[in-house]
């Protein structure tokens, strides 16, 4: 604004603070550069903050909790206000995470936001993650970002994982039993593993205070450093916008940081933080007091883990018992490390580098700022809806009792259905969800073609009736064209100029299948000469109209001159 | 090089060929800028900063509530809420007075932002983040000059000595883990339960009779000695592989068995932990003699050897073999045969 500003005494102390720091620092010249950078605006893009807002709930919400929680197994008799666990042996660390239920004030309060906030996190990054896939925000120059991300989502499962095993109850406990089979079932070292987790036989009294340096140290840190890289990326390479009117490639439209991108962005936490706050309040999570203490040789009925597990549980529930025994060297469990170790392994590698396979199959190695809209890219965004299909028959797997009893079936049979569902699911909601991408892609192009369908029959004097259709407007045009198309691979050559055969052949070829397969139902874009042809139809159709008497109530599109 | 068929010649960031959509594209400008009725009606904008300092105010007056609240409502006071069962007083109150004052915050700063801050979207152009091909070559030209220069490059013994020194190094660190616990000796494999030893019951810690079972009945026991042990050893490790569960079938119904006369008159004992990763199992069907993991329903069936007869597990469950002693106490007669819980490696 370039009206005169009266100073007043709080105008003259913050100049003399940036006065100082500039003096020492030189900050002036970061903060000028910074102050008014541009932020494209979309709700999309407030998941990753969702997600950032929990992250900084957690920290603050888990460093209130270690005043009080005790991470030791040694048991103790219960003396605490909570009357019907009252003389009952536990471990210290169920029995301080009562203390902190019953016998701190606010203690309830942070241990709901704590877990409120812990299950709004992993949710938060997931979603993200899944708008980041969906509108290819991963491609070139962001590939590093991605890989940070799915790192933070594993850490995120880890973490969680850690601490909801913290409070020693009877649920959070059988996890740690079931984790310390997991351990058993690794091939070889197995057994050394889980004595050394241990400290010896399962559950010993060293695991707890291993876990909970892992879960506020260890995880946690690398999850900050991680999470400050993640973000300063996203400033420095100045964040993706949407397609839309003004918005190129070389562009960024938005908000000026200063001041309402910021009073937004900082009023968005403290909405995150009061939302979680009052569900904290209003909804019991995880009422351990009622489960009671750990004890290996009793559990609960239907006990579910938090939502992020299910997927991992569900992949045990319905995998079939196959254990190989070599004779004379050791026993296999595939029944474990399959849906344990090899299939998160592989879901989480391929999620990891799929931005470099996907540039792989494209050949696209050019920078992209402008997102793309799911329906413009139909493999990727199948591969999308395959992959979370995949990932949602495990999850339903990880309540396979509960969902048999409502659907009345028997447990068995519930599993057998799954079992078949997640070879066969996947695969039909690619097919499905390329199709209708593709179907989208046409409509776009007939929309661009011959604009929006009115719903007004016009008749002709040759007897014909055509529908008036109105031209789309500049923003929805500019939305609808900012689609990129590439030309396909051409097909490797088998020896080059000087005779010599092409290096690696197989794969180049590989390559370029995949990449003619990638591309070759796609809608191509209308050309200009289509576009001409359709405008100058559009204006004919009107004219007539016009001299039929009808009343037009748009302009007439511009033929466009001749460049 | 193989895939970059697009790529690009040099290091500007170069528009994305948008084919033809360049040429195509409406003469791309923002949209007009729309102005709100705050920036126009000096009334209206009176009016959203009443109601942005409204919401500041009454989140103070929630913070002053949930001071009061604090102090005023004990800890140990539960009420009943319609809809939410037994609540703490306390935490509910907290939780709603607190809430709402750390979201008007938020609320209010961002209909401050929303209604009065200057909202014309802006165009900032992107630059390129890669340094000149200049700068780029001299660059890797000062890194060869430093590889030669340091004689990394070129003294092949001392580069070769240093990377095996680096790679070596790492090792301390496993070793140092050796002693996260101490190596698995035969514990796996033994458990508390010998011959002789009587079964109790949990947690009275009365000794088991053949008298108390009838047909169908499921009792889940302990070695006598299972208490004085963990009084010893102060952990949980005993109990977490001795802990069966005691069935009485008739005869007929016993259709196998995993040894000749390891049941007393149709009472069979089995361990109770799941035979795949560990869960004490729970859930009996007397009619099927089927017995069932909670945690990923594997399926067990007592009247045939603990066979696998579902589910994810593998192996049977281990049975005990029991007896009587001469004051016509249930016993086992030996440890059990095979590991129990979950598979491992060496078993
Ligand atoms: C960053 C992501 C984090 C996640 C996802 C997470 C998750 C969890 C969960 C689910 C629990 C169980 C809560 C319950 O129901 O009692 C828990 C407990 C706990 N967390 Fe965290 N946490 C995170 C960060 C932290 C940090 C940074 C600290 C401390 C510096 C911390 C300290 C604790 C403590 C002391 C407990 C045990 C207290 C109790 O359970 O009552 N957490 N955490
Ligand atoms: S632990 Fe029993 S089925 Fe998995």
């Amino acid at each position: 604004m370039s009206t005169e500003i009266t100073r007043g005494p709080v105008d003259k102390s913050i100049d003399g603070g940036i006065k100082y720091l500039d003096e020492r620092y030189g900050t002036s010249g970061f903060i000028k550069r910074n102050i008014k950078k541009v932020f494209p605006d979309h709700w999309s893009f407030m998941l990753g903050e969702i997600a950032l807002y929990s992250f900084i709930i957690l920290l603050l919400s888990g460093v209130y909790l270690t005043f009080f929680y005790k991470p030791s197994l040694i048991e103790i008799v219960y003396d605490g206000s909570y009357l019907p666990l009252k003389g009952i042996k536990m471990s210290e660390a169920y029995a301080s995470t009562l203390e902190i239920s019953f016998d701190v004030r606010g203690g309830l309060l942070m241990r709901q936001v704590h877990h409120w906030g812990a299950l709004l996190f992993v949710a938060a990054i997931t979603v993200h993650l899944l708008r980041v896939f969906f509108t290819g925000a991963f491609r070139k120059p962001r590939e590093l970002n991605w890989v940070i991300g799915v790192g933070l989502l594993v850490l995120a499962i880890f973490e969680g994982f850690s601490g909801y095993s913290l409070p020693d109850d009877l649920l959070s406990g059988t996890g740690i039993r079931i984790a310390s089979g997991i351990a058993l079932a690794i091939p070889v070292i197995g057994t050394y593993v889980s004595f050394l987790v241990f400290g010896g036989e399962f559950p010993g009294l060293d695991f707890m205070s291993r876990l909970y340096t892992l879960h506020v140290l260890i995880i946690p840190g690398i999850m900050l450093a991680l999470i400050t890289a993640h973000l300063m990326l996203v400033w420095f390479q100045k964040h993706t916008q949407y397609p839309g009117p003004g918005r190129t490639n070389n562009n960024v439209v938005g908000y000026p940081l200063m001041p309402a991108y910021m009073a937004k962005a900082g009023g968005f936490f403290f909405i995150v933080f009061g939302f979680l706050v009052l569900l904290a309040g209003l909804v019991t999570i995880n009422p351990l007091w009622a489960y009671g203490p750990y004890m290996p040789d009793q559990v609960t009925a239907g006990s579910q883990p938090d939502w992020y597990i299910g997927w991992l549980d569900g992949g045990t529930r319905i995998m079939p018992n196959w254990e190989i025994v070599i004779a004379g060297i050791g026993t296999l469990s595939l029944n474990i490390l399959i849906p344990a170790v090899v299939v998160p392994g592989i879901m989480f590698t391929l999620l990891a580098l799929y931005p470099w396979i996907e540039q792989w199959i494209t050949g696209d190695n050019r920078a992209h700022h402008i997102l793309e809209r799911p329906r413009n890219n139909p493999n990727r965004t199948g591969i999308g809806v395959m992959s979370l299909t995949f990932y949602g028959l495990l999850w339903i797997a990880g309540g396979n009792d509960i969902i048999a009893q409502m659907l009345d079936l028997s447990i068995n049979d519930m599993t057998r259905l799954i079992r078949v569902a997640i070879f066969v699911a996947p695969p039909l909601a690619f097919v499905i969800t390329k199709r209708i991408c593709l179907s989208l892609q046409h409509s776009d192009k007939e929309r661009l073609l011959h604009g929006d369908p009115t719903g007004r029959l016009l008749r002709l004097p040759s007897g014909e009736f055509i529908e008036v259709h109105e031209p789309l407007s500049d923003n929805v045009k500019a939305v609808l064209l900012a689609r990129t198309e590439l030309p396909m691979l051409q097909p490797p050559a088998e020896v080059d100029q000087s005779g010599v055969k092409t290096p690696k052949l197989w794969a180049k070829k590989l390559q370029h299948r995949l990449n003619r397969w990638w591309y070759v139902d796609q809608i191509p874009m209308p050309t200009i000469a289509e576009l001409e042809a359709a405008k100058h139809h559009a204006v004919h159709e009107l004219q007539e109209a016009q001299a039929l008497g009808l009343e037009i109530t748009h302009d007439l599109p511009e033929p466009t001159k001749s460049h | 090089m193989s895939s970059n068929e697009h790529n690009e010649t040099d290091n500007q960031v170069v528009p994305v060929t948008q084919t033809s959509s360049e040429v195509r594209l409406p003469n791309s400008q923002l949209p007009l800028h729309v102005l709100r009725r705050a920036d126009v009606d000096p009334i209206a904008a009176g009016r959203a900063e009443r109601q942005v300092s409204i919401m500041f105010l009454l989140s103070a007056v929630f913070t002053v509530l949930a001071t009061i609240t604090f102090f005023a409502i004990p800890v140990d006071k539960f009420i009943r809420v319609p809809g939410a069962g037994v609540t703490q007083a306390s935490n509910l109150a907290l939780g709603v007075t607190l809430g709402l004052a750390i979201f008007l915050i938020g609320t209010g700063a961002i209909h401050w932002a929303r209604k009065l801050m200057p909202d014309d979207e802006v165009i900032q152009s992107r630059h390129s983040y890669a340094s000149s091909n200049q700068i780029r070559e001299s660059v890797m030209q000062e890194i060869r000059e430093g590889g030669i220069e340091s004689g990394f490059a070129t003294r092949k013994i001392v580069r070769r000595s240093l990377l095996t020194a680096l790679a070596v190094l790492p090792l301390p660190a496993v070793i140092l883990a050796l002693d996260f616990g101490p190596m698995p000796k035969n514990e796996l494999r033994e458990t508390l339960w010998t011959k002789g030893m009587r079964l109790v019951t949990d947690p009275t810690g009365r000794y088991l009779r053949p008298e108390d079972f009838s047909v169908g009945s499921l009792v889940s026991a302990h070695p006598e000695n299972l208490h004085a042990w963990e009084e010893e050893n102060h952990n949980l490790n005993a109990r977490a592989k001795t802990s069966i569960l005691v069935v009485r079938m008739t005869p007929e119904q016993l259709r196998t068995s995993q040894g000749e006369g390891w049941d007393y008159q149709g009472i069979i004992a089995y361990s109770k932990i799941c035979t795949h990763v560990g869960c004490p199992i729970a859930l009996y069907e007397h009619r099927t003699h089927h017995l069932l993991c909670p945690c990923h329903q594997s399926t067990f069936d007592l009247a045939d050897s603990g066979n696998v007869v579902f589910g994810p597990a593998a192996r049977r469950l281990p049975q005990l073999p029991l007896g009587v002693d001469e004051e016509g106490y249930l016993v086992a007669l030996s440890d059990f045969q095979e590991p129990i819980g979950p598979s491992f490696w060496e078993r």
